[in-house]
């Protein structure tokens, strides 16, 4: 299978989850940022269906399709409900660190991932699980890397789903034989995180008329005073 | 069946509590619902006790002495907290939006009670992050800065765990698929052959779902949602999030760490003690240090937690009954301390240790609970804690971890030191002339009432069923 078209389209889909991973940190909009998730969703959805297409799985299959229907369409559409339209043609997005080092904490996060797994990868003797066991970790780190450097309520709910797509990526190489009943449990959770945050950022804007999530900083121990 | 049940009757009383005709006994329906649970789980035990196992659907949903020791913790929590709830969400909480609290607070107990309930990895998962959701709903639901402030950190650390031990959970699928040839992944197969799995596999996913679920438990340096919430949230809700919900993530670590412990060559027992001793000393500084007594009890369990992880870490059969019987204690006794601390804020209506002095003369009930919950929970004799907390010492002495015992004796005095101090000042002295107490509602002191039966009976006297309950539950932890 190595050689065959579906291995390449794959290896094509890891690359550009990759990427995406990194436009997210690099992106300032939020709008943008919820695009490059959808694209990831996409993409990660692609994958999928490759390797259902290559190891003759329905469970994969269907493991597409909920991606399609959670990540790509209920998540986007809920978030877009519930938060009124300015909040994505708003200004940019504060963070802590700029983006030209965010990109090269990104890449070191990467590099960090390939070095971690390749002792598991050399083991496994399978294309499909070298490729994205290292990149789906690079993923999930990248994710939380965002969602710390991150000040904004939204784009750290998308850093938390960007982080969920690094592990489906590896977890559809090394667990394509899950039983469908968990996935579709855990697609049905990922959605219901959205919906959770989402009506939570919409309180705080109504209550606090600010959804930065810097300006949340009155509770901690006050041992200065 | 009854395993069903229990996870049935929650549901409906949410369902229940959304129907408007009975919206405004949403109180009543809760409570009794609790109860039923409550009774229902004893039965459950009590089978459990006599064969071993409770076996609902194979595969699916069972039980054993662990899964039976947290559902006894849950049920007997929620319930009680629900008896406080009674009376104390009466007190400045619009009465139409009750129900919403009601209808979450049941969904909530049915995700901490699916967790044991569940005999596979995979939904446990699920549930965990249930769990996580309705609790940062009912955080959150005062709808003021702070406590929004609070559900905010506490949703973002706790769901960021998510991803990261959902990680460690397809790994360890892997390397049981891989072992097995695909047998149906649960946690007894996973302990039976956890000596053919891949140990590097196991290991990675291992840490994987401990540093995803320790953010959920509160473990060191995750912790730093875990005072906000526990102190920002309505209090019947802090009893539910500090007495039981911090013990559902690290009864999911635990079970791990028994299929770790049961494969040969991927030993993690020190890793456990030093990330234990971690928590317990960060929390016993900080709480030397604390303003709010809410804040103090909060930091409290992120030291019993962080006991109870170092317990399990020396791995001996003598250490992880004593682990177990902490989590029995650290639940109970930690309960009781936040109806106490939430009877002293609705009679005084401050939460500073500092504005608060001598609750004796101004309201001797709550004084006299604030007192026995303090001696309790920091482990004065003869109380259960100090009961576990020198077995757990001795376990260690016998298990040769001479060092890691001696720095845990100390943390665990500068903790006793601390709270005794904090305590102190607000139980004696003279009450500021102008503060007068106001009376406390009757269910609020009936809950601290029975809260405090188990407390001071247990520690001078364990039933045979709960003492062959613990044994059960501690076979499941893996040590020798």
């Amino acid at each position: 299978m190595p050689s065959s078209i579906p291995h390449a389209l794959n290896t094509l889909c890891a690359g550009l989850i990759l990427i995406s991973a990194f436009a997210m940190v690099a992106t300032r909009q939020v709008q943008g940022v919820t695009r490059f998730f959808v694209a990831q969703s996409i993409l990660l959805a692609t994958s999928c269906f490759l390797l259902a297409y290559s190891q003759h799985s329905t469970d994969l299959f269907a493991l597409g399709l909920i991606t399609i229907g959670a990540k790509v369409v209920t998540i986007p559409w809920v978030l877009r409900r519930l938060l009124p339209a300015d909040f994505y043609e708003r200004r940019e997005i504060t963070q802590g660190i700029n983006i030209p080092t965010s990109l090269l904490l990104a890449l070191l996060l990467a590099i960090f991932a390939e070095f971690l797994m390749s002792p598991i990868v050399d083991a496994a003797h399978n294309p499909v699980i070298a490729l994205n066991l290292p990149i789906g970790l690079a993923c999930l780190l990248i994710g939380a890397y965002s969602l710390v450097a991150r000040r904004e309520a939204i784009p750290q709910l998308i850093g938390i789903l960007a982080m969920e797509n690094g592990t489906f990526f590896a977890g559809i190489a090394i667990a394509p034989q899950l039983p469908i009943i968990a996935e579709l449990a855990i697609a049905v959770d990922v959605a219901l995180i959205a919906v959770v945050v989402g009506l939570l950022t919409r309180t705080i804007r109504e209550t606090l008329g600010t959804t930065e999530a810097a300006s949340l900083g009155e509770l901690k121990e006050e041992a200065a005073k | 069946m009854t395993l069903i049940a229990i996870l049935a009757i929650p549901l409906l009383g949410a369902l229940l509590c959304w129907f408007r005709p009975l919206q405004r006994y949403a109180w009543f329906v809760t409570l009794s619902f609790s109860w039923a649970v409550f009774v229902l789980v004893l039965y459950v035990a009590a089978q459990v006790i006599a064969h071993g196992k409770v076996v609902a659907i194979p595969g699916w949903f069972e039980a054993d002495g662990l899964s039976a020791l947290i559902l006894l913790l849950v049920s007997f929590v929620c319930a009680l907290a629900c008896v406080f709830a009674g009376g104390y969400m009466r007190h400045g909480h619009d009465d139409g939006r009750l129900w919403w609290f009601y209808a979450n607070y049941n969904l909530f107990a049915f995700a901490l009670l699916a967790v044991p309930s569940l005999a596979g990895p995979n939904l446990t998962w699920v549930a965990v992050e249930l769990v996580t959701l309705f609790g940062v709903l009912l955080v959150g639901f005062d709808n003021t800065a702070s406590s929004l402030e609070a559900a905010w950190k506490f949703a973002v650390l706790t769901i960021m765990g998510a991803p990261i031990a959902l990680f460690g959970f397809f790994a360890l699928f892997w390397a049981y698929h891989s072992a097995t040839g695909g047998a149906r992944e649960t946690w007894d197969g996973l302990r039976l052959m956890a000596g053919s799995m891949n140990p590097a596999l196991l290991r990675l996913s291992f840490l994987l779902v401990f540093v995803g679920f320790g953010a959920k438990s509160g473990l060191v340096p995750m912790h730093t949602w875990l005072p906000d919430a526990h102190s920002q949230a309505p209090t019947p809700v802090c009893a539910v999030l500090s007495g039981v919900k911090t013990t559902v993530p690290l009864y999911v670590i635990l079970r791990f760490l028994g299929v770790i412990l049961a494969s040969p060559s991927a030993r993690l027992g020190n890793w456990m003690i030093v990330l234990g001793l971690m928590s317990v000393g960060i929390a016993a500084f900080l709480l030397l240090q604390v303003r709010d007594y809410k804040r103090m009890f909060a930091y409290s369990t992120v030291e019993h937690m962080g006991i109870i992880l170092t317990a399990a870490g020396f791995a001996t059969l003598g250490s992880d009954s004593a682990a177990v019987a902490q989590m029995l204690n650290h639940s109970i006794t930690k309960s009781l301390c936040f109806y106490a601390a939430g009877m002293v804020l609705l009679a005084l209506g401050t939460r500073q240790i500092k504005e608060v002095r001598g609750l004796f003369q101004l309201s001797p009930f709550a004084g006299g609970a604030l007192l026995l919950c303090a001696l309790a929970i920091a482990g004065a004799p003869p109380f259960p804690i100090f009961l576990s907390e020198f077995s757990i010492l001795s376990a260690g002495i016998r298990s040769g971890h001479n060092t890691a015992v001696a720095i845990l004796a100390i943390l665990i005095v500068v903790a006793f030191v601390a709270i005794m101090l904090h305590v102190n000042s607000m139980l004696f002295g003279k009450p500021e002339s102008h503060s007068t107490a106001e009376a406390v509602p009757l269910s609020c002191r009936t809950a601290v009432v029975v809260a405090a039966i188990p407390v001071v009976v247990l520690g001078v006297y364990i039933p045979a069923p709960i003492h062959s309950l613990l044994q059960l539950a501690a076979q499941q932890l893996g040590g020798h």
